[in-house]
């Protein structure tokens, strides 16, 4: 009988307990992050970001030579999300947390590159193309291991310039 | 230098093409910053020392694609691409490539002959 209970302890509810923690914190962790996002975002919203090759001549200001600048960022997911991501895996289907943890490593990234703009005086970016690293090695010798970190590396360039 | 991602410079012409110039390294962290990593993994959220080894290759690789655009005597290097590949868990390769030019203000031929 309390063998039972020792197992049933050891095999139940500690898994139980440590994943229900992690999910506690990671999705703490997640929504301050998301709140701090938006709160620079919304700081932000007059900054010109553009995807285009090169703007049209009459709205960039010659004043200052342009200027490539960039942001990076790491961001992991929490053992909670990579353990459901185990189930997604299986059945297949979009995984919503992954493709958030994805979303908010770019917005981050994006964040990054226009603080560096804005503290060297440019107000706006273009030609802004998206990366990701492979930092957890995912990708690497033998065709990936099973139990690689998931995490979610991002990189950000662009060309800053002054608008006219 | 001037650097930048398009493929011209604004208020800038390019008067001669020195070639294609690039800078790569490979970074990783001491293990002490991989094992927090893992911890990190458990409940989520910024691994910071992996945005540093980003960062840092970054400069690395942009620095020595500089360097390689001075020798050629260019004064700015248009188009770059970055490129990253990974070695092996915590560890990463950053390229850096463009194509170094012999930029001008524009007009300055108007102002020679002036």
């Amino acid at each position: 009988m309390e063998t039972g209970i020792l197992l049933l302890g050891l095999y139940v509810l500690l898994p139980a307990v440590l994943l229900g923690g992690q999910f506690l914190l990671g999705s703490y962790v997640e929504r301050a992050h998301l709140r701090s996002l938006e709160e620079r975002e919304s700081a932000r919203r007059s900054f010109l970001l553009t995807a285009m090759k090169a703007p049209p001549r009459q709205t960039v200001s010659t004043e200052r030579p342009p200027m490539l600048v960039s942001g990076e960022v790491v961001v992991s997911s929490d053992y909670f999300k990579s353990w459901v991501f185990g189930f997604t895996n299986f059945f297949g289907g979009e995984s919503k947390t992954f493709t958030r943890l994805f979303d908010r490593a770019r917005r981050e990234a994006t964040q990054r590159m226009i603080e560096q703009a804005q503290m060297m005086g440019y107000d706006a970016i273009c030609n802004v193309r998206y990366e990701s690293a492979d930092i957890a090695g995912n990708a690497a010798t033998n065709g990936g291991r099973k139990n690689a970190m998931k995490i979610a590396a991002c990189t950000v360039s662009g060309t800053a310039y002054v608008r006219a | 230098m001037i650097v930048v991602n398009t493929e011209t410079v604004p208020g800038y012409e390019i008067v001669a093409l020195k070639g294609l110039v690039q800078g790569n390294t490979v970074r990783a962290k001491h293990a002490g910053r991989d094992i927090a990593a893992g911890f990190k993994n458990l409940v989520g959220g910024e691994i910071k020392g992996y945005t540093e080894l980003l960062t840092e290759s970054r400069r690395e690789a942009t620095s020595r694609m500089m360097q390689q655009a001075e020798q050629l005597g260019a004064n700015a290097i248009v188009n770059v691409r970055f490129s990253t590949s990974a070695i092996t868990s915590g560890a990463s390769e950053m390229m850096a490539y463009g194509t170094a030019v012999l930029v001008a203000r524009e007009g300055w031929r108007n102002r020679e002959q002036a």
